[in-house]
This record gives structure tokens, C-alpha cells and sequence, in this order.
């Protein structure tokens, strides 16, 4: 059962899109074009002297075992950025999704968060947990847990992934909390009177019926865990200690904008863009078709 | 009749035009934040106050790295400010951008404006000069590393409350507060800054080959030196014993001292004001500790800070003014004001000079350690200062290499060596870009 609907117009559909297209083509295309253009070429901070060096910029990174060993970092990074994010998004949607009274206030109170800058929310929780003064830090010292992020590479991982996650939590919350209101009543009444408790009605009624909003946020996290965290860790640990934070995308950041590494930045970029398309369509292909519309 | 309806006119011109005799504006690029932020505003407006033909203005543009990102960045679109405080890192950088920047030397030889290199410390001159000895950016604000005891925390555990002079007594030292139940004993901000830069100038080993790097592009880290590993070594078995507390790459080893968390620290003599205004210790500031076993130690040691880079491209009249607003920085008495309200080092002799006979160090006790230090003996080619290419990336390899032999995860030898071998990549790399 097809919807088509035929415009009459020859040139009314292309206007319509036009804006859409221009702010992709000005905003996307372009930069990436030049990304690509900039990755074959070596230049000086200041764009004075361009050689154009070929391919040296990719093999040069991949002759750099500290740049393949961030790809491990990235792999385990956005892995636990977005299941996390994703699990405890549809928790709080579940529940807010029973409350009776008062769930404005709560809807509102989750939501919050999205609001807040990248930045910020890394320096929100770099003060929570600040290795000596964080409040966070002085609570897990009464536990008699040691914490310093500056010097140990998995609290540090701790520590990004919170920060992140805390970020992302809202934008799938609101997500998963409007697909659980679009699911009919009635088929969870049923099963309840077939006498299926709570968790068998979720796992056999809500969450397969969730999935395409699911695999939705699965592909919007799995992006914003490679591309729009770097805010977040330039905040906090900036890449350390050692290499322990340093995921592929805030080493883009760091080669480009701080240290004006244009060519060797942009060859990164390409690499991270090849790296979201073949996930992207890894994610389309195979577990699209798990996928029940 | 004729001269009134002249003046007339004149007159009219002027009231409707009040432009054309407008001050010209020189902008200013610069990443002092708060405190420091005021002081110079302060600067230019007496600066601004003092004539009336140019006009400085100053914009805050973030740190030191985001100010230069962003002035490379309105370069390339032809917009670059006239002057912009760049950070000792980011000098090979600028130094090899010919064409982008505008050398100082030869900016006040055009303007007529009376400069001699010879006014400021060797290691600050040094710092700032070609190989021919010519002057390419004005040095502003320098600082230098220092060490800093809290007295408070030396008589709670019974030890007599002077400084230790060596790193053989600072451990000693280190070991005697622990016991006293000391949690954090020793802490150090900037670690590449502290630990290699003014170590290796402090114990006139080199960092590079090439006078460290002042001599060419063709440059090579020389970090994995007997000297370098042994004192590396030493720090990473104090982080293991609980004897160093490592705080992060940059400064925030500042606040851990000064809150009376840590014991001793190795940090910027710009921390002084900070620690002062805290006043939660009772501190005193001496040289750094060296190794007495190593030939030569105490040599002198580098300066941190910033220098200002005069940007090119810009109208003759323009530089005129640029450059009186340079002679006008250096003369003793803005700079002597500037040493005093900033705790940076007083870079000229005769800002030094001034400020003793004001009496200032004989009531502020420790306020000239910094120049001292830096003018503690005629500066060698490994302590002049250093160049090195794209060393904002350089430093940063030094760092994560530094905090694997301080976790332990690396030996001190092997993270040194990979320090050099990362490092001279992007040697080369900076090299090749600026051939």
C-alpha cells in the first residue's frame, strides 16, 4: 500500500527541495570535498607553501601504531557510549512512561540535558570528578576508591563515556518515550489478561514493536559517539592520559585545529567518514532486517 | 571675506566628518585571561592615553592555542590582526611563516624607532632570535619554572623548613613527609616544560640536536639521553611510592599547591600571585632541584610565556604605529609595572635593575628567583632556549609518552625513546612542509 502523490508542476518539487539540497551541498559536500582535496596535500600552518604529497598523508598515519591503537580506543568508546546510552534512555522512558502524576515535570527534567553544550557537560563532570577537589572524588574516597583520571586510563575512559552519555540520554529518551505512547494499549492489555507479567510483555510486546525507533537511535549514537564527542573530551581529559581517551575524532581536532596540521587532519577525517559509511550501511543491510515495521 | 568662508568651510568639514582625522586602531590578539587580562588592558591604555595618533585594541581570543588558531585562520582570509601574543611553542611556527609575519628587528629599523636586543636577558633574546642574532617577535610576558615548598607542611612533620637543593634530597625529603602522613608530597605542572625543557637546560644537556633545533629545520629530539632517563626513571618510581602526585599537563598542578594540598611543586613563577591571593600557605620559592652527580648542574634555566608577533601585510602608517607601541613596552618603567602586578619576569636588565632599587624584593621576598634562575650563568647552546617545529604536537607526544613511564605502563627508557621516534617524525614532517 503505496502513497504516491504526483505534482503537477514540473519545477515545484525541485524548489521545494532546493533549500535542503543547497544546505547540504554548502555545508556537507563542500567541506568534505575539501577535506578530501586537502588530505593529498602538505601545507604550513599558515597556507603559504602546498605541496601536493599524494597518498603520504595515509601512510604516514598507517605506518603510526598510536593511530591505529586509537581505532581500539574509538571500537570500545562508542560501543559503550551508545549501548549505554541507548539502555538506560529506554529504562528511564519505561518508567516515565507509567508515571501518572506530575510526568511533565519529569519529561521536562530528562529532556534537559540536550540543551546543554558538549563543552560544558565535560566541564560539568571534569568538576564532579576533578582528581582533588570534585565532590564525586571526596564520595569515593569514603568508599576508599582512589580516583584520578589524570593518571588512570580507565577511570578516564570512565569519565568521557559518563559525560557523553549523560549528553545523549535525552535526545533517545524523548525518541524511545514517543515510540512507547505509540503502542497499542490494547495488545498490552491482552497480554496482561493472558496472564504475561511485566518483563515477558516488554520483551515480547513493547521492545519488538520499539525496534525501528530503536535501530534509529542506534545509528544516531553510534554517529554522535564518533563525530560530536570531541567537545566533551577536549573538556576533560584532552586524549590522555597517554593515549587512553584519545578517540579518532579529537585527534582530527587536535592535529587541526590546535596544532594546524591541515593535511594530516583532513586525511584522518576522510578515513572517519569511510569508517561512519561502511558502518552505516553495515547497520542498513544486516540489522535493518531484524527490523519489524 | 574670503579667509571666513574658508574657515567656514573647513569648520563644517571637520564637524561633518569627524573621521577623517580618526586615531588609527591597532589591533591586539591576546590570551591573558582575568587578572593578567586587566593588567594588560592596562598597558595599552596607557599606551592610549600617553598620544593620540594610534590607538591600541585589545581583544581576548581564548588561550594561547585558540588565539593562534584563530589568527592563522584570519590570515588566510586576509583579515590577520597587527599584533598577536604568541606562545614559546608556537615560535618555530611562526618563525618559519615568512611572508605571514613581519620580524620585529626589521619592523623598528622602517619605523626609526630606537631597539637593542642587548636590553633583555640572554635567555629571553635567545629565545626570540634568528640564527644571525636578529630579534623576530617582541618579548611580553616570560616566566620560568620554580620550585615551591609549603613550610606548613614541612614543620607538621618535623623537618627543618628549607627547601631541598637536589632531587637526591627531595626524595629524602619526599620520603620523611610521607611517613609524617603527607598525602600529596610533590606535584609539577607543565610536565615537558619542567621535566625536559628546563630540566635539559638546567643540567646543559641538549634537547635536540642543532642547538636545539636554533640551528635548522633538520632537527632531532635528543630526549633519551643517559640524563633524561635517569631523572624520568626517578619520577616514575616516586609516582609508584606515592611520592609524586602527577596533576595533568598543564597547570593544574597551580591549585594543588596552592590550596595547601601538596607539599612541594615544580610550577611557573607566574603562579606566584595566585598562591599569594590563596593564602592557604606558607610558601617560599627557590631554585629548581638538580642532580648533583650531573657535570655542570645548575646551568640556568628556559623561559615559558609568550611573545608578541607582528603580522604582515598592513599599511606603512600602520607599523609606524605598531612599532612605537613596542618601543613604548619596553621601556623599564611599563615593564618593571608589568613584573610587578603579573609576577612575570622582569625581561629587560633595566626593569630589574629598576625594580630592585624600588625596594620590591627586599619586601617580597623570592620575587626575583625567576630572574635569577634564568641569569644564573651565561646561557650554552643546550640552555639558550628551543625550536622546534609544530611542538604543540611535539609537546603533546611528550606528554602522553611521560604519563605511560609515570603509570607505569612504559619504562622510562621506552617511553623516552618513543618520545624521539614520534617526535622526530613530526620534525620531519615540519620540515618538509616548510622547505
Amino acid at each position: 500500500m503505496e502513497k504516491r502523490v504526483v505534482f503537477r508542476s514540473a519545477w515545484l518539487p525541485y524548489a521545494l527541495v532546493a533549500p535542503q539540497i543547497a544546505i547540504t551541498v554548502v555545508f556537507f559536500f563542500w567541506p568534505a570535498i575539501q577535506a578530501v582535496w586537502f588530505s593529498f596535500q602538505l601545507q604550513d600552518a599558515f597556507g603559504l607553501k602546498t605541496q601536493f604529497v599524494g597518498l603520504q598523508n595515509f601512510t604516514n598515519l598507517f605506518r603510526d601504531g598510536n593511530y591505529l591503537a586509537s581505532f581500539r580506543v574509538t571500537a570500545v568508546f562508542s560501543v559503550l557510549v551508545a549501548f549505554s546510552g541507548l539502555a538506560i534512555s529506554l529504562l528511564l522512558a519505561t518508567m516515565a512512561d507509567r508515571v501518572l502524576r506530575g510526568a511533565l515535570a519529569y519529561k521536562t527534567l530528562l529532556i534537559w540535558p540536550y540543551a546543554v553544550a558538549p563543552a560544558i557537560a565535560g566541564v560539568l563532570w571534569a568538576f564532579l570528578f576533578a582528581p582533588s577537589i570534585g565532590i564525586v572524588t571526596y564520595l569515593l574516597k569514603g568508599f576508599g576508591v582512589e580516583w584520578n583520571w589524570i593518571i588512570n586510563d580507565n577511570q578516564a575512559l570512565t569519565l568521557v563515556v559518563i559525560a557523553s552519555v549523560w549528553k545523549q540520554i535525552s535526545y533517545n529518551f524523548l525518541f524511545f518515550l514517543a515510540g512507547l505512547q505509540s503502542i497499542p494499549r490494547s495488545l498490552i492489555e491482552a497480554a496482561a489478561i493472558d496472564g504475561a507479567g511485566p518483563a515477558r510483555r516488554f520483551w515480547t510486546i513493547v521492545f519488538p514493536l520499539l525496534s525501528p525507533t530503536t535501530f534509529f537511535l542506534l545509528v544516531v549514537n553510534v554517529v554522535y559517539a564518533f563525530f560530536e564527542t570531541f567537545g566533551v573530551i577536549d573538556a576533560t581529559t584532552q586524549g590522555g592520559p597517554g593515549q587512553a581517551t584519545q578517540i579518532l575524532v579529537y585527534k582530527v581536532y587536535h592535529d587541526g585545529v590546535k596544532a594546524a596540521d591541515l593535511g594530516s587532519s583532513s586525511a584522518q577525517s576522510v578515513i572517519l567518514m569511510f569508517i561512519v559509511i561502511a558502518l552505516t550501511v553495515v547497520q542498513f543491510r544486516f540489522i535493518e532486517r531484524k527490523v519489524q515495521y | 571675506m574670503k579667509f571666513t568662508k574658508l574657515a567656514a568651510a573647513l569648520a563644517a568639514a571637520m564637524l561633518f566628518a569627524p573621521h577623517a582625522q580618526a586615531q588609527i586602531e591597532i589591533q591586539w590578539w591576546h590570551s591573558m585571561g582575568g587578572a593578567l587580562g586587566e593588567a594588560l588592558n592596562e598597558v595599552a591604555n596607557k599606551f592610549n592615553a600617553e598620544q593620540k595618533a594610534y590607538k591600541i585594541v585589545t581583544s581576548y581570543k581564548g588561550s594561547y592555542p585558540e588565539s593562534m588558531t584563530a589568527a592563522i585562520a584570519a590570515f588566510r582570509a586576509g583579515q590577520a590582526p597587527h599584533i598577536l601574543q604568541v606562545f614559546e611553542v608556537g615560535t618555530a611556527t611562526m618563525m618559519a611563516a615568512k611572508g605571514a609575519v613581519k620580524p620585529v628587528y626589521q619592523l623598528m629599523k622602517e619605523a626609526g624607532e630606537p631597539f637593542d636586543p642587548n636590553a633583555y636577558l640572554p635567555t629571553v633574546t635567545g629565545y626570540y632570535s634568528d640564527t644571525k642574532g636578529n630579534m623576530l617577535s617582541m618579548p611580553f610576558n616570560s616566566s620560568t619554572a620554580l620550585f615551591y615548598i609549603d613550610r606548613n607542611k614541612f614543620k607538621a612533620a618535623g623537618l627543618p623548613p628549607v627547601p631541598p637543593k637536589t632531587w637526591k634530597e627531595l626524595v629524602a625529603t619526599a620520603e620523611k613527609l610521607k611517613a609524617a602522613g603527607q598525602d600529596c608530597v610533590y606535584t609539577t605542572g607543565w610536565p615537558s616544560w619542567v621535566h625536559v625543557e628546563n630540566f635539559s637546560a638546567w643540567h646543559n644537556v641538549p634537547i635536540g640536536t642543532k642547538q636545539n633545533g636554533m640551528g635548522g629545520l633538520d632537527t632531532t629530539f635528543t630526549i633519551n639521553s643517559p640524563t633524561h632517563v635517569k631523572h624520568i626513571t626517578m619520577l616514575a618510581d616516586m609516582a609508584k611510592r606515592g611520592l609524586f602526585t602527577y596533576a595533568g599537563r598543564t597547570n593544574q598542578a597551580d591549585a594543588k599547591f596552592q590550596g595547601g594540598e601538596c607539599a612541594m611543586a615544580t610550577i611557573s613563577a607566574g603562579a606566584l600571585a595566585g598562591t599569594i591571593k590563596a593564602g592557604k600557605t606558607d610558601w617560599q620559592i627557590s631554585f629548581l632541584p638538580y642532580h648533583d652527580d650531573v657535570k655542570g648542574a645548575p646551568q640556568n634555566s628556559v623561559i615559558g610565556g609568550a611573545s608578541l608577533w607582528v603580522m604582515s601585510g598592513r599599511k606603512a602608517e600602520e607599523y609606524k604605529g605598531v612599532a612605537k607601541f613596542l618601543s613604548f613596552l619596553s621601556r623599564p618603567e611599563v615593564q618593571s609595572e608589568w613584573h610587578v602586578k603579573t609576577g612575570y619576569v622582569p625581561i629587560t636588565k633595566a626593569s630589574y635593575e629598576m625594580t630592585r632599587k624600588s625596594g620590591f624584593y627586599d619586601k617580597n621576598p623570592g620575587r626575583d628567583a625567576a630572574v635569577m634562575q634564568l641569569t644564573n650563568k651565561e646561557p650554552t647552546a643546550n640552555s639558550k632556549g628551543l625550536r622546534f617545529g609544530n611542538y604543540v604536537q611535539g609537546r603533546t607526544v611528550i606528554e602522553e609518552e611521560l604519563e605511560a613511564a609515570f603509570q607505569g605502563k612504559k619504562t622510562a627508557k621506552a617511553a623516552l625513546d618513543d618520545a624521539v621516534k614520534r617526535g622526530n617524525e613530526i620534525l620531519r614532517q615540519f620540515e618538509t612542509a616548510n622547505r
